[in-house]
Protein backbone atom coordinates (compact mmCIF):
# COMPACT_ATOMS: atom_id res chain seq x y z
CA UNK A 1 0.00 0.00 0.00
CA UNK A 2 2.71 2.38 0.60
CA UNK A 3 6.39 1.34 -1.15
CA UNK A 4 9.35 3.81 -0.19
CA UNK A 5 12.31 3.18 -2.05
CA UNK A 6 15.63 5.16 -1.27
CA UNK A 7 14.28 8.30 -0.12
CA UNK A 8 16.57 11.07 0.66
CA UNK A 9 15.77 14.80 2.05
CA UNK A 10 18.61 17.63 2.92
CA UNK A 11 17.77 20.44 4.71
CA UNK A 12 21.29 22.88 3.82
CA UNK A 13 23.96 20.87 5.54
CA UNK A 14 21.66 18.70 7.46
CA UNK A 15 20.66 15.26 6.21
CA UNK A 16 16.93 13.84 7.32
CA UNK A 17 16.58 10.62 5.11
CA UNK A 18 19.72 8.90 3.94
CA UNK A 19 18.11 6.61 1.84
CA UNK A 20 15.03 4.93 3.73
CA UNK A 21 13.79 2.29 2.05
CA UNK A 22 10.50 0.33 3.15
CA UNK A 23 6.96 -1.53 2.35
CA UNK A 24 4.03 -1.28 4.14
CA UNK A 25 1.54 -3.99 3.33
CA UNK A 26 -2.24 -3.18 2.90
CA UNK A 27 -4.15 -3.62 6.04
CA UNK A 28 -1.61 -3.29 8.37
CA UNK A 29 -0.53 -1.14 10.78
CA UNK A 30 2.91 0.12 10.65
CA UNK A 31 5.42 1.98 12.93
CA UNK A 32 7.74 4.09 12.36
CA UNK A 33 9.62 4.21 15.42
CA UNK A 34 12.81 6.30 16.17
CA UNK A 35 14.00 9.38 18.56
CA UNK A 36 13.07 13.13 17.91
CA UNK A 37 14.82 14.24 14.27
CA UNK A 38 15.44 10.37 13.39
CA UNK A 39 13.33 11.66 10.32
CA UNK A 40 9.68 10.19 11.23
CA UNK A 41 8.20 13.17 10.19
CA UNK A 42 10.11 14.51 7.24
CA UNK A 43 8.96 10.86 5.74
CA UNK A 44 5.45 11.27 6.50
CA UNK A 45 5.62 14.86 4.51
CA UNK A 46 7.48 12.86 1.29
CA UNK A 47 4.62 10.36 1.54
CA UNK A 48 1.37 13.00 2.17
CA UNK A 49 3.02 15.45 -0.55
CA UNK A 50 3.99 17.91 1.27
CA UNK A 51 7.30 17.81 0.50
CA UNK A 52 9.27 16.39 -2.28
CA UNK A 53 12.14 14.31 -1.16
CA UNK A 54 15.91 15.31 -3.08
CA UNK A 55 15.85 11.62 -4.25
CA UNK A 56 14.37 8.20 -4.21
CA UNK A 57 10.63 7.47 -5.34
CA UNK A 58 7.72 6.83 -2.95
CA UNK A 59 3.95 5.50 -4.28
CA UNK A 60 1.19 5.29 -1.94
CA UNK A 61 -1.73 3.59 -2.52
CA UNK A 62 -0.69 2.95 -6.57
CA UNK A 63 0.38 6.20 -6.93
CA UNK A 64 3.30 8.15 -7.43
CA UNK A 65 3.72 10.97 -4.94
CA UNK A 66 5.53 13.02 -7.21
CA UNK A 67 3.99 12.54 -10.72
CA UNK A 68 0.16 11.97 -9.26
CA UNK A 69 0.10 14.41 -5.93
CA UNK A 70 -3.42 14.73 -6.12
CA UNK A 71 -4.67 10.81 -6.65
CA UNK A 72 -2.56 10.43 -3.72
CA UNK A 73 -4.34 13.13 -1.51
CA UNK A 74 -7.92 11.82 -2.54
CA UNK A 75 -6.35 8.23 -1.11
CA UNK A 76 -5.37 9.39 1.99
CA UNK A 77 -6.00 10.63 5.12
CA UNK A 78 -3.52 12.58 7.22
CA UNK A 79 -3.62 13.59 10.86
CA UNK A 80 -0.24 15.60 11.27
CA UNK A 81 1.40 16.22 14.73
CA UNK A 82 0.40 18.61 16.77
CA UNK A 83 -3.01 19.03 15.21
CA UNK A 84 -4.42 20.50 12.29
CA UNK A 85 -7.98 21.58 12.87
CA UNK A 86 -9.20 24.83 13.07
CA UNK A 87 -10.01 26.76 16.66
CA UNK A 88 -12.41 29.04 15.96
CA UNK A 89 -14.69 26.66 14.06
CA UNK A 90 -16.75 24.27 15.84
CA UNK A 91 -15.62 20.62 15.48
CA UNK A 92 -19.35 20.00 13.02
CA UNK A 93 -17.71 22.92 11.09
CA UNK A 94 -13.94 21.75 10.64
CA UNK A 95 -15.60 17.84 9.67
CA UNK A 96 -17.97 19.33 7.23
CA UNK A 97 -15.45 21.45 5.48
CA UNK A 98 -12.79 18.51 5.72
CA UNK A 99 -15.30 16.34 4.02
CA UNK A 100 -16.41 18.55 1.01
CA UNK A 101 -12.80 19.30 0.35
CA UNK A 102 -12.68 15.85 -0.70
CA UNK A 103 -16.26 15.75 -2.67
CA UNK A 104 -18.65 14.53 -0.31
CA UNK A 105 -22.46 16.55 -0.55
CA UNK A 106 -25.46 17.40 0.61
CA UNK A 107 -26.73 14.48 2.60
CA UNK A 108 -23.72 12.38 2.23
CA UNK A 109 -21.57 14.64 4.09
CA UNK A 110 -24.12 15.66 7.17
CA UNK A 111 -24.36 12.13 7.67
CA UNK A 112 -21.19 10.85 7.58
CA UNK A 113 -19.90 13.97 10.11
CA UNK A 114 -22.81 12.98 12.20
CA UNK A 115 -21.40 9.17 11.97
CA UNK A 116 -18.12 10.44 13.09
CA UNK A 117 -18.56 13.05 16.28
CA UNK A 118 -20.94 10.00 17.66
CA UNK A 119 -18.14 7.03 17.10
CA UNK A 120 -15.63 9.87 18.48
CA UNK A 121 -17.83 11.01 22.07
CA UNK A 122 -17.84 14.20 20.05
CA UNK A 123 -21.87 14.84 19.52
CA UNK A 124 -22.14 16.97 22.80
CA UNK A 125 -19.22 19.20 22.17
CA UNK A 126 -20.19 19.55 17.85
CA UNK A 127 -21.60 22.60 18.31
CA UNK A 128 -18.84 24.12 20.10
CA UNK A 129 -15.77 25.98 19.29
CA UNK A 130 -12.80 23.83 18.98
CA UNK A 131 -10.72 25.76 21.07
CA UNK A 132 -12.73 25.14 24.33
CA UNK A 133 -12.01 21.17 23.48
CA UNK A 134 -9.78 19.49 25.78
CA UNK A 135 -6.32 18.09 24.22
CA UNK A 136 -7.78 14.93 23.83
CA UNK A 137 -10.81 15.63 22.29
CA UNK A 138 -8.99 17.80 19.78
CA UNK A 139 -7.04 14.84 18.98
CA UNK A 140 -9.90 12.91 18.19
CA UNK A 141 -11.67 15.38 16.14
CA UNK A 142 -8.17 15.26 14.22
CA UNK A 143 -8.17 11.61 13.62
CA UNK A 144 -12.01 11.91 12.61
CA UNK A 145 -11.37 14.42 10.02
CA UNK A 146 -8.67 12.42 8.50
CA UNK A 147 -11.43 9.84 7.99
CA UNK A 148 -14.49 11.52 6.79
CA UNK A 149 -13.68 10.64 3.28
CA UNK A 150 -13.12 7.03 4.03
CA UNK A 151 -9.45 6.78 3.18
CA UNK A 152 -7.28 3.85 1.97
CA UNK A 153 -4.24 4.83 4.17
CA UNK A 154 -4.21 6.74 7.00
CA UNK A 155 -0.98 9.03 8.22
CA UNK A 156 -0.82 9.45 11.94
CA UNK A 157 1.97 11.29 12.66
CA UNK A 158 2.56 10.90 16.46
CA UNK A 159 -0.82 10.52 17.71
CA UNK A 160 -0.07 10.88 21.25
CA UNK A 161 2.10 13.08 21.50
CA UNK A 162 0.72 15.44 24.26
CA UNK A 163 -1.92 13.82 25.67
CA UNK A 164 -2.78 12.61 29.19
CA UNK A 165 -2.51 9.31 29.97
CA UNK A 166 -6.01 8.45 29.68
CA UNK A 167 -6.62 10.33 26.83
CA UNK A 168 -3.49 8.36 25.50
CA UNK A 169 -5.10 5.46 26.07
CA UNK A 170 -8.31 6.10 24.60
CA UNK A 171 -6.60 7.05 21.58
CA UNK A 172 -5.00 3.70 21.30
CA UNK A 173 -7.88 1.91 21.89
CA UNK A 174 -9.65 3.81 18.98
CA UNK A 175 -6.36 3.54 16.56
CA UNK A 176 -6.77 -0.61 17.47
CA UNK A 177 -10.36 -0.08 16.42
CA UNK A 178 -9.57 1.47 13.40
CA UNK A 179 -7.05 -1.75 11.86
CA UNK A 180 -9.33 -4.12 13.26
CA UNK A 181 -12.43 -2.61 11.56
CA UNK A 182 -11.65 -0.43 8.75
CA UNK A 183 -9.53 -2.96 6.87
CA UNK A 184 -7.61 0.89 6.84
CA UNK A 185 -3.85 0.60 6.39
CA UNK A 186 -2.26 3.15 9.44
CA UNK A 187 1.18 4.79 8.72
CA UNK A 188 1.79 6.12 12.54
CA UNK A 189 5.37 7.34 14.00
CA UNK A 190 6.08 7.34 17.75
CA UNK A 191 8.70 8.08 19.62
CA UNK A 192 6.72 5.75 22.73
CA UNK A 193 8.35 2.81 22.54
CA UNK A 194 5.13 1.50 24.69
CA UNK A 195 2.84 2.84 22.04
CA UNK A 196 4.92 0.73 18.80
CA UNK A 197 4.78 -2.24 21.16
CA UNK A 198 1.50 -2.08 21.77
CA UNK A 199 -0.02 -0.79 18.34
CA UNK A 200 1.97 -1.56 15.43
CA UNK A 201 1.57 -4.94 13.51
CA UNK A 202 4.70 -3.97 11.47
CA UNK A 203 7.60 -1.40 12.93
CA UNK A 204 10.33 0.08 11.41
CA UNK A 205 12.67 1.45 13.52
CA UNK A 206 14.82 4.33 12.19
CA UNK A 207 17.94 6.51 13.47
CA UNK A 208 19.42 9.23 11.81
CA UNK A 209 17.25 9.14 8.60
CA UNK A 210 18.07 5.22 8.38
CA UNK A 211 16.64 1.92 8.98
CA UNK A 212 18.21 0.11 11.83
CA UNK A 213 15.94 -2.54 11.78
CA UNK A 214 12.32 -3.81 11.12
CA UNK A 215 9.90 -6.72 11.56
CA UNK A 216 7.36 -7.39 14.06
CA UNK A 217 7.93 -5.83 17.71
CA UNK A 218 7.53 -9.64 18.83
CA UNK A 219 10.26 -10.88 16.45
CA UNK A 220 12.05 -7.92 16.81
CA UNK A 221 12.06 -8.90 20.71
CA UNK A 222 13.29 -12.48 20.25
CA UNK A 223 16.44 -11.62 18.31
CA UNK A 224 17.29 -10.67 21.30
CA UNK A 225 18.21 -13.85 23.49
CA UNK A 226 17.72 -13.47 27.30
CA UNK A 227 17.49 -10.81 29.42
CA UNK A 228 18.73 -7.49 30.47
CA UNK A 229 20.63 -6.79 33.38
CA UNK A 230 20.94 -3.30 34.62
CA UNK A 231 23.22 -2.63 37.28
CA UNK A 232 23.23 0.64 39.16
CA UNK A 233 26.70 1.88 40.76
CA UNK A 234 26.50 3.68 43.44
CA UNK A 235 28.32 7.88 43.13
CA UNK A 236 31.60 7.57 43.65
CA UNK A 237 31.88 3.69 41.78
CA UNK A 238 34.79 2.89 39.35
CA UNK A 239 32.17 2.38 36.30
CA UNK A 240 34.97 1.45 33.77
CA UNK A 241 36.50 -1.05 36.16
CA UNK A 242 32.81 -2.72 36.87
CA UNK A 243 31.94 -2.78 33.35
CA UNK A 244 35.23 -4.81 32.77
CA UNK A 245 33.84 -7.14 35.72
CA UNK A 246 31.14 -7.61 34.27
CA UNK A 247 32.21 -8.63 30.87
CA UNK A 248 34.39 -11.13 32.31
CA UNK A 249 31.75 -13.20 33.98
CA UNK A 250 31.02 -15.98 31.36
CA UNK A 251 27.91 -15.67 29.42
CA UNK A 252 27.44 -12.33 29.56
CA UNK A 253 27.11 -10.04 25.94
CA UNK A 254 26.57 -6.76 24.74
CA UNK A 255 28.13 -4.79 27.98
CA UNK A 256 26.99 -1.08 27.36
CA UNK A 257 27.29 1.48 30.13
CA UNK A 258 25.83 5.02 30.23
CA UNK A 259 25.92 7.41 33.40
CA UNK A 260 26.33 5.25 36.17
CA UNK A 261 24.34 2.63 34.60
CA UNK A 262 25.59 -0.78 33.33
CA UNK A 263 23.29 -2.91 30.98
CA UNK A 264 24.21 -6.56 29.92
CA UNK A 265 23.00 -9.28 28.61
CA UNK A 266 22.51 -13.07 29.85
CA UNK A 267 20.28 -16.32 28.58
CA UNK A 268 18.75 -16.38 32.33
CA UNK A 269 18.82 -13.04 34.27
CA UNK A 270 17.60 -14.56 37.87
CA UNK A 271 20.48 -16.29 38.20
CA UNK A 272 23.26 -14.26 36.74
CA UNK A 273 22.30 -11.65 39.54
CA UNK A 274 24.74 -13.55 42.30
CA UNK A 275 27.30 -13.67 39.43
CA UNK A 276 27.14 -10.34 38.99
CA UNK A 277 26.80 -9.01 42.28
CA UNK A 278 29.92 -11.32 43.68
CA UNK A 279 32.00 -10.34 40.62
CA UNK A 280 31.58 -6.24 41.55
CA UNK A 281 32.32 -7.41 45.32
CA UNK A 282 35.65 -8.44 44.64
CA UNK A 283 36.25 -5.54 42.63
CA UNK A 284 34.97 -3.77 45.65
CA UNK A 285 32.89 -1.68 43.51
CA UNK A 286 29.77 -0.51 45.23
CA UNK A 287 26.22 -1.51 44.00
CA UNK A 288 23.19 0.61 44.02
CA UNK A 289 20.60 -1.64 42.23
CA UNK A 290 20.18 -4.43 40.15
CA UNK A 291 17.12 -5.02 38.17
CA UNK A 292 16.61 -8.14 35.84
CA UNK A 293 13.94 -7.15 32.60
CA UNK A 294 12.68 -9.42 29.81
CA UNK A 295 13.63 -7.74 26.32
CA UNK A 296 11.81 -4.93 25.38
CA UNK A 297 11.65 -2.62 22.60
CA UNK A 298 14.35 0.08 24.15
CA UNK A 299 16.60 -3.02 23.93
CA UNK A 300 16.30 -3.27 20.40
CA UNK A 301 17.00 -0.15 19.44
CA UNK A 302 20.06 0.10 22.14
CA UNK A 303 21.50 -3.29 20.11
CA UNK A 304 20.77 -1.77 16.63
CA UNK A 305 21.99 1.79 17.69
CA UNK A 306 24.20 1.54 20.25
CA UNK A 307 22.79 4.16 22.05
CA UNK A 308 19.47 4.11 24.47
CA UNK A 309 16.50 5.47 23.46
CA UNK A 310 16.38 8.25 26.90
CA UNK A 311 19.86 9.18 25.51
CA UNK A 312 18.87 9.67 21.94
CA UNK A 313 15.95 11.20 22.78
CA UNK A 314 18.54 14.06 24.30
CA UNK A 315 20.20 14.70 21.25
CA UNK A 316 19.18 18.26 20.49
CA UNK A 317 16.89 17.97 17.78
CA UNK B 1 -9.86 23.47 -12.02
CA UNK B 2 -13.52 21.97 -11.23
CA UNK B 3 -12.89 22.47 -7.44
CA UNK B 4 -12.21 26.05 -7.81
CA UNK B 5 -15.32 27.18 -7.54
CA UNK B 6 -17.22 25.21 -4.87
CA UNK B 7 -13.59 24.95 -2.42
CA UNK B 8 -13.50 28.75 -2.84
CA UNK B 9 -17.37 28.87 -1.50
CA UNK B 10 -16.57 26.38 1.43
CA UNK B 11 -13.28 28.11 2.12
CA UNK B 12 -14.84 31.68 1.86
CA UNK B 13 -17.23 30.30 4.50
CA UNK B 14 -15.26 29.20 7.22
CA UNK B 15 -13.09 32.66 7.08
CA UNK B 16 -16.43 34.99 7.34
CA UNK B 17 -17.56 32.78 9.93
CA UNK B 18 -14.04 33.13 11.79
CA UNK B 19 -14.51 36.84 10.79
CA UNK B 20 -18.07 37.09 12.85
CA UNK B 21 -17.02 35.67 15.32
CA UNK B 22 -14.62 37.67 16.31
CA UNK B 23 -16.61 41.00 17.46
CA UNK B 24 -13.18 42.85 18.07
CA UNK B 25 -11.67 42.97 15.29
CA UNK B 26 -14.57 43.58 13.21
CA UNK B 27 -14.76 46.89 15.61
CA UNK B 28 -11.19 47.76 14.93
CA UNK B 29 -12.19 47.37 11.27
CA UNK B 30 -15.27 49.54 11.69
CA UNK B 31 -13.30 52.49 13.27
CA UNK B 32 -10.47 52.89 12.04
CA UNK B 33 -11.59 54.42 8.50
CA UNK B 34 -13.60 56.83 10.56
CA UNK B 35 -11.15 58.44 12.64
CA UNK B 36 -8.80 58.69 9.46
CA UNK B 37 -12.07 60.25 7.53
CA UNK B 38 -12.86 62.35 10.74
CA UNK B 39 -8.86 63.58 11.65
CA UNK B 40 -7.79 63.93 8.32
CA UNK B 41 -10.89 65.77 6.99
CA UNK B 42 -10.31 68.15 10.13
CA UNK B 43 -6.58 68.67 9.89
CA UNK B 44 -6.39 69.18 6.06
CA UNK B 45 -9.76 71.06 5.68
CA UNK B 46 -8.23 74.29 4.39
CA UNK B 47 -6.51 72.29 1.98
CA UNK B 48 -8.80 72.43 -1.21
CA UNK B 49 -8.43 76.66 -1.00
CA UNK B 50 -4.99 75.67 -3.19
CA UNK B 51 -5.57 76.23 -6.71
CA UNK B 52 -5.62 72.36 -8.07
CA UNK B 53 -8.23 71.11 -6.41
CA UNK B 54 -11.28 70.45 -8.67
CA UNK B 55 -13.68 70.61 -5.41
CA UNK B 56 -14.66 73.32 -2.62
CA UNK B 57 -14.90 70.20 0.30
CA UNK B 58 -11.94 68.18 1.40
CA UNK B 59 -14.27 65.71 2.75
CA UNK B 60 -15.58 64.42 -0.32
CA UNK B 61 -12.57 64.60 -1.95
CA UNK B 62 -10.57 62.92 0.72
CA UNK B 63 -13.73 60.15 1.00
CA UNK B 64 -12.69 57.35 -1.79
CA UNK B 65 -8.80 58.03 -0.20
CA UNK B 66 -9.90 57.28 2.57
CA UNK B 67 -11.58 54.15 1.71
CA UNK B 68 -8.59 53.49 -0.28
CA UNK B 69 -6.53 53.27 2.35
CA UNK B 70 -8.67 51.17 4.64
CA UNK B 71 -8.63 49.10 1.73
CA UNK B 72 -4.37 48.90 1.61
CA UNK B 73 -4.17 48.62 5.89
CA UNK B 74 -7.17 45.70 6.04
CA UNK B 75 -6.25 43.38 2.86
CA UNK B 76 -1.96 44.49 3.57
CA UNK B 77 -3.27 42.15 6.71
CA UNK B 78 -4.77 38.82 4.83
CA UNK B 79 -1.80 37.11 5.49
CA UNK B 80 -1.74 36.54 8.94
CA UNK B 81 -4.40 34.47 8.57
CA UNK B 82 -2.23 31.97 6.58
CA UNK B 83 0.29 32.28 9.22
CA UNK B 84 -2.23 31.25 11.67
CA UNK B 85 -3.12 28.53 10.00
CA UNK B 86 0.94 27.55 9.29
CA UNK B 87 1.42 28.12 12.96
CA UNK B 88 -1.86 25.61 13.44
CA UNK B 89 -1.14 22.49 11.05
CA UNK B 90 -4.15 23.62 9.14
CA UNK B 91 -2.27 24.60 6.07
CA UNK B 92 -0.34 21.25 6.12
CA UNK B 93 -3.92 19.49 6.53
CA UNK B 94 -5.34 21.67 3.81
CA UNK B 95 -2.34 21.02 1.58
CA UNK B 96 -2.04 17.39 1.90
CA UNK B 97 -5.96 17.59 0.90
CA UNK B 98 -7.12 17.74 -2.45
CA UNK B 99 -8.09 20.85 -1.88
CA UNK B 100 -7.95 23.93 -4.90
CA UNK B 101 -4.91 25.93 -4.35
CA UNK B 102 -6.31 28.86 -6.40
CA UNK B 103 -9.38 28.36 -4.03
CA UNK B 104 -7.37 29.04 -0.79
CA UNK B 105 -5.96 32.52 -2.39
CA UNK B 106 -9.78 33.43 -3.37
CA UNK B 107 -11.15 32.70 0.02
CA UNK B 108 -8.92 35.01 1.21
CA UNK B 109 -9.52 37.77 -1.19
CA UNK B 110 -13.75 36.74 -0.85
CA UNK B 111 -12.80 37.51 3.08
CA UNK B 112 -11.44 40.82 2.50
CA UNK B 113 -13.53 41.72 -0.35
CA UNK B 114 -16.81 41.52 2.39
CA UNK B 115 -14.85 43.09 4.71
CA UNK B 116 -13.85 45.98 3.04
CA UNK B 117 -17.48 46.70 0.98
CA UNK B 118 -18.25 46.95 4.93
CA UNK B 119 -15.81 49.34 6.01
CA UNK B 120 -16.56 51.12 2.64
CA UNK B 121 -19.94 51.90 3.11
CA UNK B 122 -19.59 52.75 6.67
CA UNK B 123 -17.37 55.15 5.05
CA UNK B 124 -19.50 57.06 2.62
CA UNK B 125 -22.28 56.91 5.19
CA UNK B 126 -20.51 58.67 7.96
CA UNK B 127 -19.04 61.17 4.63
CA UNK B 128 -22.74 61.93 4.33
CA UNK B 129 -23.24 62.65 7.72
CA UNK B 130 -20.69 64.89 8.04
CA UNK B 131 -22.45 67.05 5.07
CA UNK B 132 -20.56 65.41 1.88
CA UNK B 133 -22.80 65.14 -1.03
CA UNK B 134 -21.47 63.02 -4.21
CA UNK B 135 -22.36 63.89 -7.36
CA UNK B 136 -22.01 60.59 -9.31
CA UNK B 137 -24.85 58.71 -6.24
CA UNK B 138 -26.00 55.14 -5.94
CA UNK B 139 -23.92 54.00 -9.46
CA UNK B 140 -20.65 56.13 -8.36
CA UNK B 141 -20.79 54.47 -4.68
CA UNK B 142 -21.39 50.85 -6.53
CA UNK B 143 -17.79 51.76 -9.02
CA UNK B 144 -16.29 52.85 -5.87
CA UNK B 145 -16.45 49.47 -4.41
CA UNK B 146 -16.05 47.68 -6.85
CA UNK B 147 -12.43 49.31 -7.71
CA UNK B 148 -11.60 49.05 -3.98
CA UNK B 149 -12.77 45.03 -4.28
CA UNK B 150 -9.96 44.89 -7.38
CA UNK B 151 -7.55 46.51 -5.17
CA UNK B 152 -8.32 44.29 -2.15
CA UNK B 153 -7.60 40.94 -4.47
CA UNK B 154 -4.63 42.54 -5.63
CA UNK B 155 -2.92 43.50 -2.39
CA UNK B 156 -4.14 40.52 0.22
CA UNK B 157 -3.07 38.08 -2.69
CA UNK B 158 0.03 39.83 -1.99
CA UNK B 159 -0.06 39.21 1.33
CA UNK B 160 -0.95 35.84 0.94
CA UNK B 161 2.19 34.99 -1.12
CA UNK B 162 4.44 37.27 1.05
CA UNK B 163 3.14 34.74 3.80
CA UNK B 164 3.69 32.08 2.21
CA UNK B 165 7.12 33.21 2.01
CA UNK B 166 8.08 34.50 4.98
CA UNK B 167 6.23 32.33 7.03
CA UNK B 168 6.18 34.66 10.26
CA UNK B 169 3.84 37.52 11.14
CA UNK B 170 6.76 40.07 12.23
CA UNK B 171 8.03 39.61 8.46
CA UNK B 172 4.72 40.49 7.18
CA UNK B 173 3.58 43.00 9.28
CA UNK B 174 7.20 44.61 8.31
CA UNK B 175 6.31 43.92 4.52
CA UNK B 176 2.97 45.18 4.38
CA UNK B 177 3.93 48.50 6.57
CA UNK B 178 6.88 49.43 3.94
CA UNK B 179 4.68 48.99 1.05
CA UNK B 180 1.47 50.41 2.00
CA UNK B 181 1.87 54.04 3.68
CA UNK B 182 4.26 55.15 0.31
CA UNK B 183 1.65 53.56 -2.24
CA UNK B 184 -1.12 55.88 -0.33
CA UNK B 185 1.05 58.58 -0.52
CA UNK B 186 2.43 58.22 -3.80
CA UNK B 187 -1.42 58.52 -5.19
CA UNK B 188 -3.97 61.19 -4.80
CA UNK B 189 -5.50 59.75 -2.08
CA UNK B 190 -5.00 62.54 -0.30
CA UNK B 191 -4.15 65.46 -2.25
CA UNK B 192 -4.69 66.63 -5.93
CA UNK B 193 -1.95 65.10 -8.28
CA UNK B 194 -2.08 68.98 -9.53
CA UNK B 195 -0.86 69.92 -6.24
CA UNK B 196 1.64 67.01 -5.89
CA UNK B 197 5.51 67.57 -7.60
CA UNK B 198 6.20 66.42 -10.91
CA UNK B 199 8.21 63.07 -9.86
CA UNK B 200 5.20 61.88 -7.90
CA UNK B 201 2.74 62.35 -10.80
CA UNK B 202 5.03 60.38 -12.59
CA UNK B 203 5.30 57.29 -10.47
CA UNK B 204 1.27 57.08 -9.20
CA UNK B 205 0.24 56.99 -13.00
CA UNK B 206 1.64 53.77 -12.50
CA UNK B 207 0.05 52.84 -9.19
CA UNK B 208 -2.88 50.63 -9.40
CA UNK B 209 -3.98 52.05 -5.46
CA UNK B 210 -4.01 55.64 -7.29
CA UNK B 211 -5.98 54.00 -10.29
CA UNK B 212 -8.74 53.14 -7.72
CA UNK B 213 -8.79 56.35 -6.26
CA UNK B 214 -8.91 58.26 -9.45
CA UNK B 215 -11.50 55.75 -10.94
CA UNK B 216 -13.85 56.28 -7.69
CA UNK B 217 -13.31 59.74 -7.33
CA UNK B 218 -14.13 60.31 -11.23
CA UNK B 219 -17.06 57.76 -10.60
CA UNK B 220 -18.29 59.71 -7.62
CA UNK B 221 -18.27 62.86 -9.48
CA UNK B 222 -21.33 64.85 -10.47
CA UNK B 223 -19.72 64.27 -15.00
CA UNK B 224 -17.69 60.92 -14.86
CA UNK B 225 -15.52 60.60 -17.64
CA UNK B 226 -16.36 56.70 -18.01
CA UNK B 227 -12.91 55.97 -20.46
CA UNK B 228 -11.07 57.25 -18.08
CA UNK B 229 -12.78 55.13 -14.99
CA UNK B 230 -13.45 52.03 -17.42
CA UNK B 231 -9.54 52.05 -18.23
CA UNK B 232 -8.33 51.93 -14.61
CA UNK B 233 -10.41 49.48 -13.51
CA UNK B 234 -9.48 47.16 -16.46
CA UNK B 235 -5.80 47.78 -15.13
CA UNK B 236 -7.07 47.26 -11.78
CA UNK B 237 -8.38 43.84 -13.21
CA UNK B 238 -5.54 42.98 -14.31
CA UNK B 239 -3.69 43.58 -11.78
CA UNK B 240 -5.94 41.80 -9.38
CA UNK B 241 -5.89 38.20 -11.58
CA UNK B 242 -2.02 38.74 -12.01
CA UNK B 243 -1.53 38.57 -8.40
CA UNK B 244 -3.71 35.98 -7.53
CA UNK B 245 -2.07 33.75 -9.97
CA UNK B 246 1.61 34.75 -8.34
CA UNK B 247 0.35 34.13 -4.71
CA UNK B 248 -1.16 30.76 -5.95
CA UNK B 249 2.12 29.64 -7.13
CA UNK B 250 3.93 30.75 -3.80
CA UNK B 251 2.56 27.59 -2.29
CA UNK B 252 4.92 25.37 -4.65
CA UNK B 253 7.63 27.59 -2.85
CA UNK B 254 6.13 26.97 0.84
CA UNK B 255 6.23 23.09 0.16
CA UNK B 256 9.47 23.66 -1.99
CA UNK B 257 10.86 24.77 1.96
CA UNK B 258 9.39 21.75 3.88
Amino acid sequence: MIRADALVKRYGEVTALAGLSFTVPAGTVFGLLGPNGAGKSTTIKILTTLSAADGGTATVAGHDVRREPDAVRRAIGVVTQGSGCDPVATGRENLLLAGRVHGLRGRAVRSRVDELLARFGLTGAANRLVRTYSGGMRRKLDVAMGLVHRPSVLFLDEPTTGLDPQARADMWAEIARLAGQERLTVLLTTHYLEEADQLAGELLIVDRGQAVASGTPERLKSELRGDAVVVELAPDADLELAGKAIGAIPGTREVTLAGRTIRSRVDHGASAVPSVLAALERESVAVAAVTVARPALDDVYLRHTGRSFAAAEEVPA
Amino acid sequence: MATLVPHSAFLTGRLLRFTARQPAFVAINLVQPMIWLLLFGQLFKRVVEIPGFATGSYLEFLTPGVVVMTVLFSSGWAGMAFIDDMERGVMDRMLSSPVNRMALMVASVANQGVTVVVQAAIVVVVALLLGASFGGGVLGVLVMLLASILLTAAFASLSNGMALIVRTSESLIGFSTMLTLPLSFLSSAMIAREVAPEWIRTVSAYNPVDWTVVASREALSADPDWGAVLLRLGGLAAVALAAIWLATRAFRAYQRSM
